[in-house]
């Protein structure tokens, strides 16, 4: 096994189409919550092989296009201080702030850096004494013990110039918004596997129970999604409701322990903006008191800096799965992966970048 | 984000700070990735990674269930509906142990380029 290849072979993915269709017998929409899980959809055309009583709408699950406009506007103000080394996932580096982005901040003499792991900030501060390093902390659970493990080195080793810049937040809050809202259309969800690889997924019980919808624990090829769908299709058509888990090889019940131990040694759960739904209580990550000296935020005095949404961007509907990318009159003209006015046509999980790369311009 | 990568421990390094590294292949490109969070895995042991950090040791037995599921699916779809079905062609599904599987999956990708450039959004 690679546990990878095995799960893109068609003919097992016709078996689970057909499957699907023979199984189906009224209209149903579900929502994937990850954005890997949307591109994974779309990359292969499995959306458009449902039968057609099955919509899959796609959720918030992209940390880069749920950060908040004035995060944005904060990181590219710490970013032009002369003495900071601002380092960051490749992703956040073209998503538009109100004036500019971390791109244009890197363009123009800022130190702006792309790492690919938290440690590697580490690294810098250590070797960079006389560097500010700061870290843009953006994720949901699956980075939050990374960033966690960061935070943590960087204090055994008493790095006291190594910063985060935290805009963490957290899936079963945004999902509880979404089925609470009055226009609410998701009858079932896919849950985000790696999430649950570390959260596990007892977090996701009462919510299944509260509002009475299928969750189903999925993974990211297109065998595992259908899968998933086949099963959450199944559940809707015997009217069950609860969590099951396609995912077992990567996911239990309980996650990872050591990950969610550290990660609540280090953070603690706030109340968090989210570009395009606004504020949800509970649904974000913080840093402790203990670790307030590599809080960014207050170092560097960025706590004021507050900004409105652009009234061109639609994120917030794509996001809430109310609008599909193709019906934002700014998809593919004025907002493109190479001049985005929002961030899920700039993110590789958002669905308008998903939509712009595989040519999705109508239904 | 959230992207995970199956990867294969090489090796366990033990770090006297507490926070244990690893060797991990990447079909043959081989990373140092933290197994903090995976304090159990032995070299030869599949693990998802994500951005440097191991978050889930893969279980080999549950990896291959999603074969069975669909056995047993279609195994219960010739009870209710014994006529074959016209969308299900090709020979019998192989066997399931992953070995001598064909490198690269069939199922179509992308188109290569994204052909997409001005005037969508209809």
């Amino acid at each position: 096994m690679r546990y990878v290849d095995e799960y893109r072979r068609e003919e097992d993915a016709q078996a689970f189409l057909g499957a699907i269709r023979r199984r189906v017998t009224r209209p149903w929409t579900l929502m994937e919550i990850c954005g890997g899980q949307t591109h994974t959809l779309v990359k292969f055309g499995i959306d458009r092989m449902l039968p057609e009583g099955i919509t899959m709408v796609h959720g918030p699950g992209c940390p880069v296009c749920v950060t908040p406009l004035e995060m944005i506007d904060r990181a590219v103000a710490i970013a032009r201080r002369p003495g900071v080394t601002f380092t960051s996932f490749g992703d956040m580096l073209r998503v538009p702030g109100s004036d500019t982005d971390l791109l244009s901040v890197k363009a123009s003499g800022g130190d702006v850096r792309i790492v690919y792991s938290p440690l590697d900030a580490v690294t810098l501060a250590r070797s960079h004494p006389d560097r500010e390093v700061v870290f843009f902390a953006v994720g949901f659970e699956t980075t939050a013990p990374a960033n966690a493990m960061a935070v943590w080195r960087a204090h055994q080793l008493g790095l006291e110039n190594f910063s985060m810049l935290v805009s963490h937040v957290l899936v079963p809050p945004a999902m509880e918004a979404i089925l609470g809202a009055p226009d609410n259309r998701v009858q079932a969800f896919l849950a985000a596997g790696h999430v649950c690889a570390v959260m596990g997924y007892r977090e996701y019980e009462p919510l299944a129970e509260r509002y009475r919808v299928p969750m189903v624990v999925t993974g990211f090829e297109p065998l595992d999604l259908l899968q998933g769908i086949h099963m959450a299709v199944e559940m809707l058509e015997e009217g069950r409701w609860g969590v099951e888990n396609q995912y077992a090889r990567a996911v239990d019940r309980m996650g990872n322990r050591p990950a969610q131990e550290l990660v609540s040694r280090v953070f603690e759960i706030t109340d968090r903006a989210w570009r395009g739904i606004g504020e949800i209580p509970v649904s974000g990550l913080a840093l402790r008191d203990e670790f307030a000296a590599h809080d960014a935020l207050t170092r560097f005095a960025v706590e004021g800096i507050e900004a409105d949404e652009p009234a061109e961007c639609h994120a917030g509907e794509v996001l809430r799965g109310l609008m599909k990318p193709y019906d934002c009159p700014a998809f593919g003209t004025r907002c493109t992966p190479e001049r985005p006015l929002g961030a899920p046509m700039v993110s590789s999980e958002g669905a308008c970048a998903a939509y712009f790369h595989y040519a999705r311009t109508e239904a | 984000m959230c992207l995970g990568v199956p990867g294969k421990v090489v090796e366990v390094l033990e770090s006297p700070v507490g926070m244990t590294m690893g060797r991990v292949s990447f079909s043959g490109i081989v990373k140092e990735v933290c197994l903090a969070y995976t304090p159990d895995v032995r070299p030869g042991e599949w693990v998802v990674v994500h951005v440097g950090f191991a978050i889930s040791r893969i279980d080999e037995d549950e990896a291959t269930r999603v074969f069975d599921y669909l056995e047993e699916m279609n195994e219960l779809d010739e009870i209710h509906i014994p006529q074959p079905e016209a969308g299900l062609p090709g020979p019998p599904p192989p066997s399931r142990t992953g070995e001598g599987r064909p490198p690269r999956g069939p199922l179509a990708g992308p188109p290569p380029e994204p052909p997409l450039t001005a005037g969508g959004g209809s």
